[in-house]
């Protein structure tokens, strides 16, 4: 087995008395799309926001590629090479999906020429080809904060993907786009992904993406990995389905 | 041939024919192009959302730095002179830029008014230094070597200045073309996501404040050339009030919107002065408030809409 | 030693004044969330109401005892007319647009208001002592003090209480309190929000014209007041707390002890002073000695 791209031991925060992580311990590995799923309030998203550095565990460490990353800015997590996409898009509400792309392309590539344009021919082809990968090229030029909700979390993603990272975290990505679009989506985003040796983690809702796209899934519950594996192993667990779906 | 460079050429044409007609106008460019650098420095700022009411700081600080250099005769060319005025300047600039960039919105506005008056206060009363609240006198610079009388002195200064205004103005726009500063509106709106790109927000700001101390300073310097003595006054708040009205009078979106806005000031001021001198602010004060809600662009938007017309199949 | 106390006095009946100001602005910014340039143009109204207003009560023959009472009607004039006609003809179209553009708006009534009592009241400077006179001046343990100046420092802590009480105590209070949480949620239960904006602006109004007008029997008027009141009364808000009563109390208190010791040991910094504290504590606290932050979900 591979050394895992992420590692999360013993993992710990609480928000005013509610644990948001309690000892969470989970390994990501190169190249899997894992899923993550859990009722709502189990600690998912925190889960994101502790491995980008958006909050600080009291107890715990993070690494990435075996480098320590707990308690790391943003930013720097971000130079490291885990990128993110949001629950609420963000986004730079005024400009247009192709400005918005651009500062992306230039943030991985190079962004501290002062006299050098960031609309340049390489910097926007790169722009063109990630937002023609997630499929919004009629609007390409369209401010954001005018598209719909579902492209706003596409361009989000977008965002992601141009950092070209070594893990992508997805935070519900297909959530704001309708049913029939969203098998569509997440075949190009996952075929994307793998060409450029992507892994990736999403936060997921939908039962039936995670079953036909997640190479493993880990399942949250009160803050907690309640349990990790096989989707078919997972999904089918009584356990699983009472915490999550809350069938019986 | 793009609009700016166009823009430019009308503006200096326009500016150059008047003067020949009403020579006292030469003054009053003058005075507007020096304003303009400093009002640019602001509009830089507000691309970003961020409000100086202090700029008048770098403005006075550059005034200063000439009077004193030039008064004590350790530098006398002009050209050095406004080198050294707008360097120095942009060293204050990342001085105070290192503190004052992690705020933002009202707090940023009221930490650079702050920092403008106790440096107001100061010059007003460090009498030995300063000259307190008498100013200095700008002594005449050089200009190669050589001496010149008054008249000359300004007709250099006006043109001077164009060529600055073109010189600068031309980088400007490439910095507001690049990375960095396409990143400043982008920091208005979502500062979180930019980070979670990897770039480093406080960077960028404290580049843009830098940059913008450095124009105040310049603009500063050359006022005080223009006018040949140096006052406290020009570091008071209403002076930095008045930046930023030019700025929004003027137009952020464009190079050469502030100096549109700051032209436009100083010549109704003049105006003013000569026939209604108690209704000048009252003048302006209503310009200002019509543009804000009919002319949110500024005066730039207006030309832009102009040469579309212009344009148009 | 003796000497130090009436300093102190004179210090603390300035910042008497400036804390009218400061809350006044504070209370604005806290409900309209608009930090009101034109804020110092009320004082100067006031400053100047109040002074036309004792001189031509003197050449009516009003007696003496009046003159402090005709500082509040100056003050209840420039509220009544200013408060609602600037709230509401022109600030409220204001309130959807960009902090910054805000902040210049009210610069520019500034500007107006400046010209308009040029035009008005001329540009020389007026006096109207009266009420200084009026109240004399008390011995007391071989001090002598200015009364008005005490009845200031009075004045200054009576506003504070009652600003207080009326926030905690009255259903206007509650009223505020909740439009300044959340103007929606408060505008679905019914709270008529915009009668909340004009009656918090009208206060504001008054204690701005209050302090100019209790300041005018010391300081008269000239053009340029409004200017430095504003500068000073954005300082001590700042510090302070903007929206926070107590703290323009305690900050106002504060820069006038901070220029009372100035004055004592090095007199050519003392205006200086307010900005220097005002530097110093908003790199400590950038939200002021009483500021909250609220945070930021994603």
């Amino acid at each position: 087995m591979n050394a895992p791209i992420l590692t999360a031991r013993n993992v710990h925060v609480a928000f005013g008395g509610v644990r948001a992580a309690d000892d969470v311990a989970l390994d990501i590995f190169p190249g899997e799309f894992l899923a993550i799923i859990g009722p709502n309030g189990s600690g998912k998203t925190t889960f994101l926001n502790l491995c980008t550095g958006y909050v600080r565990p009291t107890g715990g460490s993070i690494s990435l590629s075996g480098r320590e990353i707990t308690g790391l800015t943003p930013r720097a997590i971000t130079q490291l090479g885990i990128a993110r996409s949001f629950q609420h898009p963000q986004l730079f509400t005024e400009q247009s999906l192709l400005e918005n792309v651009l500062l992306a392309v230039a943030a991985r590539r190079h962004f501290w020429s002062p006299l050098r344009p960031l609309d340049r021919q390489a910097y926007v082809e790169e722009a063109l080809s990630v937002i023609e990968l997630i499929g919004l090229r009629h609007q390409t030029h369209s401010p954001v904060v005018n598209l719909p909700e579902g492209m706003r979390k596409l361009a989000d993603i977008a965002l992601a993907l141009a950092l070209k990272p070594q893990l992508l975290l997805l935070d519900e990505p297909t959530s704001g786009v309708s049913s029939d679009e969203k098998f569509s989506l997440m075949d190009t985003l996952i075929s994307a992904l793998r060409r450029q040796c992507v892994t990736a983690a999403f936060v997921e809702h939908d039962i039936e993406l995670v079953r036909k796209y997640a190479d493993r899934v880990a399942v949250w519950d009160q803050g907690r990995v309640f349990a990790v594996g096989d989707p078919d192993q997972v999904l089918s667990d009584a356990r699983v389905m009472q915490a999550v779906v809350g069938v019986d | 041939m793009q609009l700016p460079a166009i823009a430019f050429g009308a503006m200096a044409a326009v500016l150059i024919l008047s003067v020949q007609m009403v020579p006292w106008l030469e003054f009053v460019y003058i005075l507007a192009l020096a304003k303009g650098f400093a009002a640019l420095g602001v509009a830089i700022l507000l691309r970003a959302g961020l409000i100086s009411i202090g700029h008048a700081l770098f403005f006075g600080f550059g005034a200063y730095v000439t009077a004193f250099l030039g008064g004590g005769r350790i530098v006398t060319d002009l050209g050095a002179l406004l080198v050294i005025a707008t360097f120095a300047s942009a060293a204050l600039g990342v001085i105070i830029g290192a503190f004052v960039v992690r705020y933002r919105a009202i707090f940023f506005a009221m930490l650079n008014l702050a920092l403008s008056m106790v440096f107001f206060s100061l010059l007003a009363k460090l009498y030995a230094i300063t000259g307190g609240t008498d100013g200095l006198r700008v002594a005449m610079p050089t200009i190669f070597g050589m001496v010149f009388d008054r008249a000359t002195l300004q007709a250099i200064l006006l043109y001077g200045s164009l060529l600055l205004l073109a010189g600068v103005g031309y980088l400007l726009k490439r910095y507001l073309h690049s990375p960095m500063g396409q990143a400043l509106p982008a920091i208005e709106r979502n500062e979180l996501r930019l980070e979670y790109l990897g770039v480093s927000v406080r960077r960028v700001l404290l580049t843009a404040y830098t940059i913008s101390a450095g124009l105040a300073g310049l603009g500063g310097a050359l006022m005080a050339f223009a006018v040949g003595h140096v006052l406290p006054e020009m570091s008071y708040w209403t002076v930095s009030g008045q930046l930023v009205l030019i700025a929004v009078l003027g137009g952020i979106g464009g190079v050469l919107g502030p100096f549109m806005g700051a032209i436009f000031f100083e010549v109704v001021h003049t105006l003013a002065v000569g026939h209604m001198a108690e209704a000048w602010n009252l003048i302006i004060g209503l310009t200002l408030i019509a543009v804000i809600f009919f002319l949110p662009g500024g005066l730039y938007s207006l030309m832009q809409a102009f040469a579309r017309k212009g344009h148009a199949p | 030693m003796e000497f130090l106390i009436p300093l102190v006095v004179d210090g603390l009946a300035a910042a008497a004044v400036i804390f009218f100001i400061a809350v006044g602005l504070s209370l604005v910014f806290s409900v309209l969330k608009i930090l009101n340039v034109a804020h110092g143009s009320f004082y100067s109204m006031g400053a100047y109401v109040a002074v036309m207003l004792g001189m031509w009560g003197l050449s009516k023959g009003i007696s003496p005892y009046f003159s402090l009472p005709l500082l509040f009607v100056a003050a209840a004039l420039v509220a009544g007319l200013f408060g609602p006609l600037v709230e509401r003809g022109f600030l409220r179209w204001t309130y959807d647009k960009p902090e910054a553009l805000q902040i210049l708006v009210t610069f520019g009534l500034f500007l107006i208001f400046e010209d308009m009592q040029k035009l008005v009241f001329g540009v020389q400077p007026h006096f109207h002592d009266a009420a200084l006179h009026l109240l004399g001046v008390s011995t007391i343990g071989g001090i002598a003090y200015i009364n008005y100046q005490l009845v200031l420092i009075g004045l200054a802590v009576l506003a504070l209480a009652v600003l207080e009480l009326v926030i905690r105590y009255t259903t206007f209070g509650k009223l505020v309190v909740a439009v300044v949480s959340d103007r929606e949620v408060a505008q679905c239960m019914g709270v008529n929000a915009s009668h909340v904006f004009t009656a918090a602006f009208t206060l504001g109004v008054f204690l701005a014209a209050l302090g100019g007008a209790l300041a005018s029997p010391t300081s008269g008027v000239a053009p340029g007041l409004g200017a430095e009141a504003i500068v000073l009364g954005f300082a001590v808000a700042a510090i302070g707390g903007l929206g926070q009563i107590g703290g323009a109390a305690l900050a106002a208190f504060l820069v006038g002890l901070a220029r009372v010791l100035a004055i004592f040991y090095y007199p050519e910094l003392e205006p200086v002073v307010p900005y220097t504290v005002m530097v110093l504590v908003l790199l400590v606290r950038p939200f002021g000695l009483f500021g909250t932050i609220t945070a930021r979900r994603i």
